[in-house]
């Protein structure tokens, strides 16, 4: 075991809590860098064993891309579901659908869900024992509900797949 | 205080207002369990990310310095929020809640509440 | 401009928490009651900021943070318990 995995075996989880750390404190002064470096430190040495093996993200910039393309989306989807909300009762069609996933692990999965539940008109609402089917509610269905599961699978599902490259 | 800066702020934080409202309306409006759970999780959300928004560029402005703590707020709603919602809508399934007549493809609910394969039909305790 | 802003905003937040109240109280089945339940926990995390705005400081963040976090926590276990109290798995 080599020394960095040794005292940081989670490096990423390290940054992310010295940056809540400072931002809780809202400074940047020596005392809280120094507190907030024993804490990502000492944190993850008594977590990582706690903690179950997952892909880890194989492409940083895809991921950024996807979190920025989603942020997009949340907006666009905001806005037509307050205008469904808004708007005649009689115009709002749901239904469940259920989708077929290509992902086996269970952290791309979660991240999957959780981007369907902030996106277009859609909330997941189950996933079977065998983790092959999605359950998804979709507040207004197009004529066709295969158009849904392909939104669901080319413009996110494909782009989790390649960031975890799994 | 300048006034686009204060342009600025009132138009982020009217939005969110506005969001969150529509939000609040939707759970009241719509008609299932299932048809209200968009409505809180996405409309709420945001609202709330435009209020915080606002915070931030309101705060940095008066003290002069940028402050960027609001943003640990919305990062943890974005989190959370879907978690709540899956989970809730697992709790709907279970219970069998009535949902709207022209919900499309019910049969569904069956199947995912013991969380099985679409079409599977046997029982597996 | 602004405090009419903040005031506007602080009323429309106003109303969406007793729409949510209303539901709480009519919601036909439990789970409805724990919609309006956390929807009203980050509506009032809304409310706090803008307060904490509106006389400038920052000492309500904490609360803010605080809340949402126990409403998360809490929208989860009041679903846990029914996933698990009522239903022998």
């Amino acid at each position: 075991m080599s020394m960095t995995s040794r005292w940081l075996p989670m490096p990423f989880h390290s940054l992310l809590l010295l940056a809540v750390w400072l931002m809780l404190n809202g400074s940047l002064s020596l005392g809280h860098l120094l507190l907030g470096s024993v804490l990502a430190i000492v944190i993850p040495l008594i977590c990582a064993p706690l903690q179950v093996p997952q892909p880890k993200i194989a492409r940083p910039l895809k991921a950024l891309r996807y979190v920025i393309m989603v942020l997009g989306d949340i907006v666009v989807a905001n806005v037509q579901v307050a205008l469904l909300v808004v708007g005649p009762m009689r115009r709002i069609n749901p239904g469940f659908v259920a989708v077929p996933l290509d992902l086996d692990e269970t952290f791309p999965i979660t991240v999957l869900a959780s981007t369907v539940t902030m996106t277009p008109g859609t909330v997941s609402a189950e996933v079977s024992s065998d983790r092959n089917w999605l359950y998804v509610h979709v507040l207004n269905m197009p004529d066709d509900e295969q158009e849904v599961i392909d939104l669901i699978k080319t413009r996110y599902e494909a782009a989790i797949k390649e960031i975890f490259a799994c | 205080m300048n006034f686009w800066v204060e342009l600025l702020i009132s138009v982020l934080l009217i939005l969110g207002g506005v969001f969150v409202l529509v939000g609040s309306i939707g759970l009241i409006r719509l008609k299932d369990l299932y048809v209200r759970l968009h409505a809180p999780t996405k409309a709420t959300t945001l609202g709330l990310g435009g209020i915080l928004l606002g915070s931030m560029v309101y705060m940095s402005h008066q003290h002069g310095y940028l402050t960027i703590h609001e943003l640990l707020i919305t990062l943890f709603l974005v989190i959370t929020a879907p978690v709540t919602a899956h989970i809730l809508a697992k709790v709907a399934m279970h219970h069998e809640v009535p949902m709207m007549k022209r919900t499309r493809n019910a049969e569904h609910v069956s199947t995912a509440r013991k969380q099985q394969a679409p079409g599977d039909t046997k029982d597996q305790d | 401009m602004l405090e009419w802003s903040m005031i506007a905003v602080g009323v429309m937040l106003c109303v969406a928490l007793f729409l949510n109240l209303w539901r709480l109280l009519i919601g036909p089945h439990v789970v409805d009651r724990i919609l309006a339940l956390d929807t009203m926990y980050i509506n009032s995390i809304a409310l706090i900021l803008l307060y904490g705005m509106y006389n400038g400081t920052q000492l309500y963040f904490e609360a803010a943070l605080l809340i949402a976090m126990l409403g998360f926590v809490s929208s989860v276990a009041f679903g846990k318990y029914l996933l698990r109290g009522d239903i022998i798995e």
